[in-house]
């Protein structure tokens, strides 16, 4: 079984390759990546004007299974995914029950198998239940496949408990991917704190809650020399600590995301919950810190955050309303409107976060379209015009701040071990 | 645009910061005639027989819901009270579906107290009523902002080039912010000072805005001081070290008040603290306006159900 995908402008930054060319795909692998190649009986897919790059990955997603299958599962989830031009995502732990044992990555591993159209990694918690308290058996679910290790959802209270991890994991060579925020300055916090929040009454979560604590988990794994990854970095300064420990030779990356890179406070409406994320939407200048990071390479790679809810959990005054929106389905959207089609982002700097680069700080034989590598392929139309409508989303979560947005720039198609998951928007079963 | 054509018919009243100058003035003069009506013998009048109204609150309240309730009762129209610890909201019903209930029921207007800054808002958007907010958390209570600045417009005359202080816990007020937004729309220099800790760090950014380390500052000169309440529990969470200190250093008392103009007008939107935010001498002194803002408050509120339910046009 043989494809060729044939004259799109092939991005693969993990082989440096930005040309006009041709990618063939043979029993599931990348057989070839050249101009004018030939194949007898081939599929032949036309991609002239196309971007045509190694499947997304997204290490920051929230698919909910086991425990939570009215905002998502894993079969809504991949869909969503793959409808997205995503072929690879991880999701976090913070399920009911928690993934803290080798048997729930195993089950979970299962249950992706069974459903799912694209590939799921499964993060596993850091510590028994996500409390904060206790090792969970890392080593367990290391080397039943757990991608990486995460409280995320929580901070972890305890230096000394974090520290032990740290230590812990190194035998295992595995990062602890942190969510920052210091629980004491955001308790009952549900929008930045800003002018916006002082005008709106609004209790806020402040910039400095997430500085401290980027600032504690980082200096907590230099000092144990252990890899650490910030997840979805949302302030200026907490960018600027980032950047200076890389300097200094630590052992940080870190990931943001599509809205805190295109939205501010200002679009936190009364009415609406769906801008209600952790961390907040932030001001201009984080949001231009935060783009900046990830131009000069602070921040490695882009995720979305991806966090459904059921439609009447989210549907509610916006203070009980639960925080996150679903956002595999507008990622590539959004980013290539506000930030590529503006002049802000270079398109293959995007590829470069959302393939190469996670592939290479969670070590996962992907994002890139080198020869025998599993065919997970990504191909996007730069100029495809369209109105983000939730009744058409995958995911079973309706409440996102871009539904109604027109955006330029969509994935058309998805590939997933050679086959063909998605096309033109629809999932093919 | 003129007055005769400025209709508030319709209009849902959330916020300050959604009305013009000139109609916070249309709404004021209203009032003025609706005071006439609460001081007569019978005070009833036909403006709005045939509507029907519901108050629907979900944190306790005596003069707001009230009021709201013997305004719309002087004007002629039905109102039902319904109160959030004696509802099917007790057995978790959403707020959308509480709603969905009593437009059902075929109500005019709905008049809301919610805790979550945003809930009129909400309200506004998922049913067709008229949503007059009662307060939602720390956002917005128009119409206590409105009584205000009627309380203001008869005793001082005018708005223009008057200062005012609010003092107290600016934060957690959504009081002060309708004054804000009040007073600046009618000319009304605002001047703010409390503890640190329950000031917004990110400050009102407009013109004719002022904050103050100490109080002092904030009344000096001052014609009108809307003193807020301070909750006790703020002190519980952290905000502040005692009562005693907030009473000693941010409190008003008499002393205090000879910095601010002789004629200065006391505001309070109750229920008060004496002795912590304000001093009884203070409260019930000559400056103090405080029991006249509970009434007219009812004839502001007469006032808002009459122009987002008629126009105004059947006074």
């Amino acid at each position: 079984m043989k494809t060729l995908i044939k004259g799109g402008r092939v991005i693969d930054p993990a082989n440096a390759i930005d040309k006009i060319a041709d990618v063939l795909v043979e029993d599931g692998k990348i057989a070839a990546v050249g101009e004018n190649l030939q194949a007898e009986g081939a599929q032949v897919v036309e991609a002239a004007g196309k971007i045509v790059s190694p499947g997304l990955i997204d290490m920051h997603v929230h698919l909910r299974e086991p425990g939570q299958e009215a905002k998502e599962d894993f079969a809504s989830g991949s869909k969503a995914a793959a409808a997205g031009g995503y072929t690879r995502v991880a999701t976090m732990p913070n399920t009911n029950p928690v993934i803290d044992t080798a048997a729930l990555v195993k089950a979970m591993q299962k249950r992706a198998e069974e459903d799912a159209v694209v590939h799921i990694e499964i993060i596993g918690a850091v510590t028994k239940g996500q409390k904060g308290e206790e090792m969970a058996e890392v080593g367990d679910m290391t080397e039943a496949g757990a991608i990486a290790f995460s409280d995320d959802g929580h901070f972890t209270k305890s230096a000394k408990v974090l520290l032990n991890c740290y230590d812990y994991l190194r035998t295992f060579d595995k990062v602890i991917i942190n969510h920052d925020e210091e629980p004491s300055l955001v308790e009952e916090g549900v929008m930045n704190e800003s002018h916006r929040s002082a005008m709106l009454g609004m209790k806020g979560r402040p910039t400095v809650a997430e500085d401290i604590a980027v600032a504690r988990d980082i200096m907590l794994a230099e000092y144990a020399d252990a890899k650490v990854h910030v997840a979805h970095i949302s302030s200026a300064r907490a960018v600027d600590i980032v950047r200076q420990a890389k300097a200094r030779g630590v052992k940080v990356t870190a990931e943001a995301t599509p809205q805190h890179m295109t939205m501010t406070d200002d679009c936190v409406e009364l009415f609406d919950s769906s801008t209600k994320i952790n961390p907040p939407l932030r001001e201009q200048k984080d949001v231009d810190a935060v783009l900046e990071g990830l131009k000069d390479g602070t921040i490695d790679c882009i995720v979305t955050d991806h966090s459904p809810h059921a439609q009447e959990e989210k549907d509610r005054e916006y203070i009980y309303a639960p925080s996150g929106f679903p956002g595999l389905e507008t990622a590539v959207g959004v980013m290539m409107t506000d930030l590529v089609h503006t002049g802000k982002l270079d398109v293959a700097t995007m590829i470069e976060r959302m393939t190469a680069a996670p592939a290479r700080i969670f070590g996962i034989e992907a994002g890139s379209l080198a020869e025998g590598m599993p065919a997970d392929i990504t191909v996007i139309d730069p100029e495809l015009e369209w109105t983000v409508d939730a009744k058409k989303f995958y995911t079973k979560g309706s409440h996102s701040p871009f539904v109604g947005r027109k955006l330029k720039g969509r994935p058309v198609m998805t590939f997933v071990d050679g086959k063909m998951v998605m096309k033109d928007g629809e999932i093919l079963a | 645009m003129g007055k005769n054509s400025m209709s508030l018919r319709g209009r849902d009243v959330l916020a300050l910061a959604d009305f013009s100058a000139d109609e916070i003035q249309m709404i004021l003069e209203t009032a003025k005639e609706m005071k006439n009506i609460i001081h007569r013998d019978i005070k009833k009048v036909p403006a709005l027989r045939g509507k029907s109204i519901v108050t629907l609150f979900y944190e306790p309240s005596t003069r707001t819901r009230s009021s709201f309730e013997l305004a719309g009762k002087y004007l002629g129209a039905d109102v039902v009270n319904i109160t959030a610890g004696t509802s099917s909201i007790v057995k978790g019903e959403s707020l959308r579906d509480t709603l969905y209930t009593v437009e059902a029921m075929g109500v005019d207007a709905i008049v809301m107290r919610h805790k979550a800054e945003g809930a009129a808002e909400y309200a506004s958007k998922v049913v067709s009523p008229v949503i007059i907010n009662a307060g939602d958390g720390a956002h917005a209570h128009p119409s206590q902002g409105l009584l205000n600045l009627f309380t203001i417009m008869e005793k001082k005359g005018r708005f223009q080039g008057l200062k005012a202080a609010i003092l107290g816990d600016i934060s957690h007020s959504r009081v002060a912010r309708s004054d804000i937004q009040g007073m600046r729309k009618m000319g009304i220099e605002v001047h703010l000072a409390g503890p640190k800790t329950l000031m917004p760090r990110y400050l009102f950014e407009e013109d004719g805005i002022y904050v103050h380390d100490r109080v002092e500052d904030a009344i000096k000169n001052a014609d009108v001081i809307n003193v807020l309440r301070i909750q006790l529990e703020r002190q519980k969470s952290g905000l502040f070290p005692s009562p005693r200190e907030y009473a000693r250093i941010f409190g008003i008392n008499d002393a205090r008040l000879q910095l601010a103009k002789k004629d200065v007008l006391i505001l309070h939107p109750g229920p008060m603290n004496k002795g912590l935010e304000i001093s009884p001498f203070v409260a019930y002194g000559p400056n103090s306006a405080i029991q006249e803002q509970v009434q007219n408050g009812v004839a502001v509120r007469m006032a808002i159900l009459t122009h987002a339910l008629t126009g105004g046009k059947e006074v």
